[in-house]
């Protein structure tokens, strides 16, 4: 229990998500949600939730990466707004 | 000015470096994955978290060396029998429980098919549930990737190309 490395996880959260949701490149938005979820896994250990940390890291980082990235690959890149 | 730009996630990959690598990597997940598995009663993992990384191994799997190979090793009728076993698993762990005078999932009650005291039967018990987890979370994240990647029809796809 850091409270300055809450801090700063807690900041490149917000500055990943609001990345994600602001960029035009869909591709990029999922690599970005990519590195949120990794900043979130290391918040959630940082914690002592290591358990929710593992899943954090395998689903989110992991898979949920994966998917993102095969529906972007079935559709277009760029968004439209 | 759209840029067409689709990829093809099932296809072949051309680049040896990726093949090689991943030939060396897919085992390895794959025994970390059953490591995460065994060991979910007193670290953190477990079923879920291990299904999840054993369905990334297969995923990776497509990845690289293309459907029908990977198709080749694991179709999708067996897949969707995976998914269904592992619930069977984890409902007929259940119901054994009730059948053998407990609770549903009070895997002490198991004590009296293995003989091996209360506190290890429920650590059987707990391992049991837990690859039952496993195997249908791995079918069903490996069941997801495939429809999303092929547009919903992963077999037709397959015999598309063969022909």
């Amino acid at each position: 229990m850091i409270w300055q490395l809450d801090l700063i996880f807690c900041i490149f959260v917000i500055i990943c998500a609001i990345a994600a949701i602001t960029i035009k490149d869909l591709l990029a938005a999922v690599i970005i949600l990519g590195a949120y979820s990794f900043f979130m896994c290391l918040l959630w250990t940082e914690m002592g939730a290591v358990d929710v940390a593992f899943t954090e890291a395998s689903v989110g980082a992991g898979v949920g990466t994966v998917l993102f990235i095969a529906a972007v690959s079935k559709t277009k890149r760029r968004s439209k707004d | 000015m759209i840029i067409k730009r689709t990829i093809d996630m099932t296809r072949q990959s051309d680049d040896v470096i990726v093949k090689t690598l991943s030939r060396l990597l897919i085992p390895f997940i794959q025994i970390y994955a059953l490591y995460v598995i065994a060991h979910g009663h007193y670290s953190p993992g477990g079923g879920f978290q291990g299904g999840v990384i054993l369905g990334a191994s297969f995923i990776l799997l497509v990845i690289t060396f293309g459907l029908d190979n990977a198709l080749r090793r694991m179709t999708e009728r067996l897949n969707t029998i995976l998914c269904s076993l592992g619930v069977f698993i984890f409902a007929g762990i259940g119901l054994l429980c009730i059948i053998l005078g407990g609770n549903y999932l009070d895997y002490g009650a198991l004590d009296k098919i293995f003989h091996v005291g209360i506190a290890q039967a429920r650590s059987l018990g707990i391992l049991g549930i837990e690859t039952g987890v496993g195997i249908a979370v791995m079918a069903v994240m490996t069941s997801i990737f495939l429809d999303i990647s092929t547009g919903g029809l992963p077999s037709t796809k397959e015999r598309n190309q063969s022909d």
